[in-house]
């Protein structure tokens, strides 16, 4: 019987490995063509790292929430792209294995995901909300036959045409007040996907996350069981916030490195003489252990709020604060990390084809801050400022 | 105490209803609150009620109907 410590050992040997191996070696390409990230995938299913979360008495990989943040990071160092998809399924992941509340289906689900390492992608933005995740406009429909719709116009679904599943946030009934949201977990095979514009990003390309709009039809045993507020505040903003900004280190991590490369390069061809760059190096060390300390420090917090009664200090507005402010701090620094890069490789830094290359880095980082407008979290957490004491 | 609820939840809390409408268990987020609107309710029933909620008070279900409210405002000794 493997132990908790064996099991996590061997999914972080394993996403390391596949991260080395398959992911940066693909990077470039995956970028380049704007493609989904199939060889990662492929390896990440082979390993059924994408069922790491679901619990061992399930049969999925049982690590912890602080295992699968540290294989988004590593990912992420790779392949950006990589890392957000493998981030995003665990998020949808995350919500199913916390919020099933025991439901038979959700349960066989979760079997299925482990046997099948089946790929969820979420539609939670929508046309008309925008970024607003808290509110929906489609409806769980009612149908003649017992059954239930939705119809749902959704601005970005990442690997929308490479997923098996879907996580959607819509509101409860058709008479339903836009606040009062449910998430419903829908099978390939019961939803249309209409294509609605096209994918060609600046960064994260390898996402593959054009418009959709989305039509399903399910039963409402697929209506996960607790309310999507609960669902929202306990796991998938705060979850939703750890693990992106995994990525974003990781991949402002990948451009220090190369940063860190290109100085040592020319300390090797010029041995004794002064090299500016590596001063400049040194201030960046100091930008990227902010991002570091931020991130690290966030999953901590969670991690002892997660462990409170209930989960109860996840739904305080302190945590709402502390979880936004991870968000936009980390998207705003992950950025400056990589210009700070490309300014200490300079010109070779700039061109797309060197060891020390930065572009995709930078690209892909600069998508952080709107996934979720970051001016949006801001007036959220202005309000609750309002009212919070501490934080 | 439940008059004075309904009375800054009519004016702060942005209901498509009368408050006096709703019953003391009815859900508010239900009833059309939103989010922003409960940071006002919670701020207007600092006032009213001269109390400081600390931040563990700070959650969605505290303020989700007139009980809620009641029970929270009783646990800081109002009333
Ligand atoms: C790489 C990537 C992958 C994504 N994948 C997915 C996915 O798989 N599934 C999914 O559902 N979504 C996904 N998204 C979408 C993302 O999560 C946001 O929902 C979406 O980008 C928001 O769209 P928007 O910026 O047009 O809208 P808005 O949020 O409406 O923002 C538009 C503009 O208005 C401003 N604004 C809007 N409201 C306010 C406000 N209240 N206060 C101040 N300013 C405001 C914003 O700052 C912004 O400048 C992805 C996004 C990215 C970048």
């Amino acid at each position: 019987m493997a132990t908790i410590d064996d099991r996590r050992t061997v999914f972080l040997d394993n996403v390391s490995q596949i991260a080395a191996e398959v992911a940066a070696a693909n990077a470039d390409d995956v970028d380049a063509a704007a493609r989904f990230p199939v060889e990662t995938f492929e390896a990440l299913r082979e390993a059924e790292a994408l069922s790491a979360l679901v619990p061992s008495h399930l049969g999925g990989g049982g690590v912890e929430l602080a295992d699968v943040a540290a294989g988004c990071f590593t990912l992420g160092r790779s392949c950006g792209a990589s890392g957000l998809v493998f981030a995003m399924h665990q998020i949808q992941v995350a919500c199913l294995v916390r919020h099933a509340n025991g439901s038979d289906w959700f349960e066989d689900y979760l079997r299925s995901l482990v046997r099948e390492q089946r790929l969820i992608a979420s539609v939670t933005s929508e046309i008309g909300t925008g970024g607003d995740t808290g509110r929906s406009i489609a409806a769980v429909t009612p149908a003649a036959d017992g059954e239930c719709t939705f119809v749902k116009q959704a601005p970005t679904v990442s690997y929308g045409a490479h997923a098996d599943d879907f996580l959607t946030t819509l509101r409860r009934a058709p008479d339903a007040d836009g606040g009062e949201q449910v998430a419903v977990l829908a099978a390939r095979a019961q939803i249309e996907l209409e294509p609605a514009g096209t994918w060609d990003p600046f960064g994260m390309r390898g996402t593959c996350s054009p418009g959709f709009t989305v039509r399903a039809r399910f039963d409402a045993k697929q209506v996960l069981p607790q309310p999507f507020s609960t669902v929202s505040a306990q796991t998938m903003v705060p979850v939703s916030h750890l693990l992106w900004a995994h990525v974003w280190l990781g991949v402002a991590t990948d451009a220090f490195d190369r940063a860190r490369a290109f100085v040592r390069a020319a300390a090797k061809k010029t041995p004794g003489q002064p090299i500016p760059a590596a001063v400049r190096l040194s201030h960046l060390m100091t930008e990227l252990s902010l991002l570091r300390g931020e991130v690290e420090s966030a999953l901590q917090e969670f991690l002892v709020a997660d462990a409170t009664p209930n989960r109860e200090r996840l739904e305080t507005m302190a945590a709402a604060l502390r979880f936004n402010n991870l968000k936009i701090a980390a998207s705003e620094q992950a950025p400056r990390v990589c210009q700070g890069a490309m300014n200490v490789c300079g010109i070779v830094g700039f061109k797309n084809d060197t060891p020390f290359s930065i572009g995709r880095q930078l690209r892909d980082a600069m998508s952080g801050a709107l996934m979720i407008a970051n001016e949006r979290i801001h007036q959220t957490n202005a309000s609750l400022l309002l009212v919070a004491k501490e934080t | 105490m439940k008059e004075r609820i309904r009375s800054v939840l009519d004016t702060h809390g942005r209901l498509p209803v009368g408050a006096a409408a709703l019953a003391d268990d009815a859900n508010l987020y239900a009833a059309g609150m939103t989010s922003h609107a409960s940071v006002n309710v919670m701020l207007a029933l600092e006032e009213e009620f001269d109390v400081e909620f600390p931040d563990e008070m700070l959650t969605r279900s505290a303020f989700e109907s007139v009980d809620a409210i009641a029970g929270r405002l009783v646990a800081l000794g109002v009333g």
